[in-house]
């Protein structure tokens, strides 16, 4: 394999069918970032990874009843019916443990997806002593095969896959309600429980959608990284939706072209090492709530408390700063001389009222610091409402030590 | 206030007695968790008028009433109504202010997204929020002293902030009855003032707010009305008449030291000689 055929398949010119399945795959890797994101914040993840490994009994169980029937075993309508029905029923389980019992959901989770899974693995083995020699292709439905894929098929992934996203686009306000603030859309009347089943259904038909390409034991993956990886890039709901399906896109198409490319490789953890190689990017360098971007508005941060420090001292005549604090004050240009300059006593100033106001903020109302405020150095005006700076302003001087 | 009250119903006075069914009229409501019963027969109908106060000691209840009023917990037993119809007809009538610690509010939103979400309904399925909704949800921003928040990401604003912001949201509801749940938990003054401002023009629009409060020390100043509780229904009235030592010493029992109150000393003393 040649830089040239990577190309070609990366960029659909390497035949219609291979173009068909990465086209597909990149729809399906779209929808499962945008319905993702919303299991995300409704905070039900974990419930989809149940889902599933829930879905292997059903493709077993439907392969085998097929067989017995006398049809063709490895017909995928009939797998995925299989697969629909027992990773409903996992979900169905889950609920059912979570609400008769004291266990917590994450130990029903557990509980359950062990269990499915493992009566699917004991009954792919039966299927393996069988006599009718055409079990190959179901432990595909495990790690994921774009390669046996044929263009019937990739159409009506990409399908179902668009269908799902203009639901989920159609539904956008509902969900956005529902995760936020469940308790309060009912209290409005809203059937939460129905949109609820909704999200849940959407994300079970990515699932099994997904079985053929990513496989079961992976898909989770499209469903969680991407939307984690978009949660780095945004503080606004439609903007991570936005990001999560380009990620997810992005995901499907490199990795199924890959995928393509090497059949014995599988193309589901292809799709995942390329999500999570965007999750880990995402994680270092996104400028909103990424480790590089925190890292430097806290540096950032020190500098700011270091320079008010020696403002201060300078305004009244106190220490003087340290050599290199007098560098950076005269690069600032606020320092002259050893003299602040007026733009560096105008400086002073402001630090000293805000500092002060922060002082009052902070000792009469400890417990209320907005989340992501910076003490001291954030200008109060800009964090705090007018009527509560005006009523800082007002406290009596000996309130501030 | 007689007065008021008539020429709102339409009615002149004298004309007689005036069949108006009650804001909220709650009978034998009865809700259990795992089989341990936290609010048990409770009945209370509230006055056409005047801020309302649920008060009582903590695990009495009193966010389960609320809770059970609007449906959001399923009760054993008994009925709600809500201007003389069940409540699955009168939705669009109820605002509600959950707990500001019900929620995640990490969550992506702006002030903004989560004050419109009280328009939700209006909007109805499947359709986007509008600019008129938007512009009203910002409307109502600007009455909490938000106006200026709308964009920030919830997650960066106070814990009085986000309170101002669940307040905009069920003003944004346009509802007739307001169920609060501690809107004075955990704020500093001045939103603790601009809350008051906010329930008292609901009260003069003619609006019924009930707020489950657990300050004993501003009740009498803030309410107009007081519904003690714990498990049972203790007493039900105006402030005036309802909060005295006798009621707070049944609803409290032994719970209630003068340290925990400093307000309501007095009443404390007076159970303590009872």
């Amino acid at each position: 394999m040649d830089s040239a055929e990577i190309l070609a398949t990366v960029t659909l010119r390497a035949g219609f069918n291979s173009a068909v399945v990465v086209a597909g795959t990149a729809c399906l890797g779209i929808a499962a970032g945008v319905i993702g994101s919303f299991m995300l914040l409704r905070k039900r993840a974990m419930v989809s990874d149940a889902l599933s490994h829930a879905t292997l009994p059903g493709i077993a169980l439907a392969f085998l009843a097929a067989t017995a029937l006398g049809m063709e075993g490895r017909s995928l309508p009939v797998l995925l019916a299989g697969a629909l029905f027992s990773g409903v029923l996992g979900v169905l389980a889950i609920q059912a443990v979570s609400r008769f019992t004291r266990l917590p959901e994450d130990a029903a989770i557990g509980a359950v997806l062990s269990v499915f899974f493992g009566v699917g693995v004991v009954l792919l083995s039966h299927i393996q002593t069988l006599a009718t020699g055409n079990q190959a292709g179901l432990k595909t439905f495990i790690l994921g095969q774009t390669a046996a894929m044929n263009r019937n098929e990739a159409m009506a992934i990409a399908g179902l896959a668009l269908a799902a996203l203009t639901a989920c686009v159609l539904l956008f306000k509902e969900f956005r309600l529902l995760c936020f603030d469940p308790g309060f859309a009912v209290g409005q009347g809203w059937p939460t429980v129905r949109i609820d089943l909704t999200l849940m259904g959407l994300t079970t038909l990515v699932t099994v959608i997904g079985l053929q390409t990513v496989g079961l034991i992976l898909i989770i993956a499209l469903l969680i990284v991407p939307p984690a990886a978009a949660r780095f890039w945004t503080e606004k709901l439609w903007a991570m939706l936005v990001i999560a399906a380009v990620l997810g896109g992005v995901s499907g198409w490199l990795g199924a072209s890959l995928s393509a490319l090497v059949p014995r490789l599988p193309a589901g953890a292809v799709i995942v090492l390329v999500a999570g190689a965007l999750f880990l990017f995402s994680f270092l360098f996104a400028p909103a709530r990424g480790v590089v971007a925190t890292a430097w508005r806290q540096t950032r941060l020190r500098l700011a408390y270091a320079e008010q420090a020696a403002l201060t001292a300078l305004l009244h005549g106190r220490h003087p700063p340290s050599r290199r604090m007098e560098g950076w004050l005269k690069f600032r240009g606020m320092l002259n001389d050893g003299a602040l300059t007026q733009p560096g006593r105008e400086a002073a100033r402001a630090a000293e009222r805000n500092r002060r106001l922060w002082e009052r903020f902070l000792i009469h109302y400890p417990t209320l610091v907005p989340g992501r405020a910076n003490w001291g150095i954030d200008p109060i005006d800009r964090v705090l409402p007018r009527d509560l700076v005006l009523e800082l302003e007002s406290f009596p001087e000996s309130l501030s030590p | 206030m007689d007065m008021l009250f008539s020429l709102r119903s339409g009615q002149k006075p004298g004309d007689g007695p005036v069949p108006q069914s009650s804001p909220l009229e709650v009978r034998d409501l009865t809700v259990a968790y795992n089989r341990k019963p936290v609010l048990w027969s409770a009945d209370y109908t509230a006055p056409p008028q005047g801020l309302i106060a649920i008060v009582g000691p903590n695990g009495a209840g009193k966010s389960t009433f609320v809770k059970a009023c609007l449906g959001l917990v399923p009760s054993v037993s008994g009925s709600v109504k809500v201007h003389g119809s069940p409540l699955g007809k009168r939705r669009s009538l109820i605002g509600y202010v959950p707990q500001r610690e019900s929620v995640d509010w990490d969550f992506p939103a702006s002030a903004l997204d989560v004050a419109a979400m009280g328009r939700y309904s209006m909007i109805g399925w499947c359709r986007p929020v509008g600019r008129a909704h938007r512009e009203a949800a910002r409307a109502c921003l600007d009455r909490v002293g938000m106006a200026d928040f709308a964009d920030r990401q919830i997650g960066q604003l106070s814990g009085g902030q986000q309170q101002r912001v669940f307040l905009a949201r069920a003003l944004a509801q346009e509802a007739r009855i307001y169920f609060m749940d501690e809107p004075f938990a955990g704020v500093d003054a001045a939103t603790e003032r601009a809350v008051i401002q906010v329930l008292r023009d609901l009260d003069s629009a003619g609006r019924t707010v009930i707020c489950v409060h657990h300050d004993l020390q501003t009740v009498a100043d803030y309410f107009d009305h007081v519904l003690l509780l714990n498990t049972r229904v203790v007493a039900a009235g105006p402030v005036g008449t309802t909060l005295n030592a006798e009621t707070l010493h049944r609803t409290y029992g032994g719970r209630l030291g003068p340290a925990d109150v400093p307000g309501t000393r007095k009443y404390v003393a007076e159970a303590g000689a009872a």
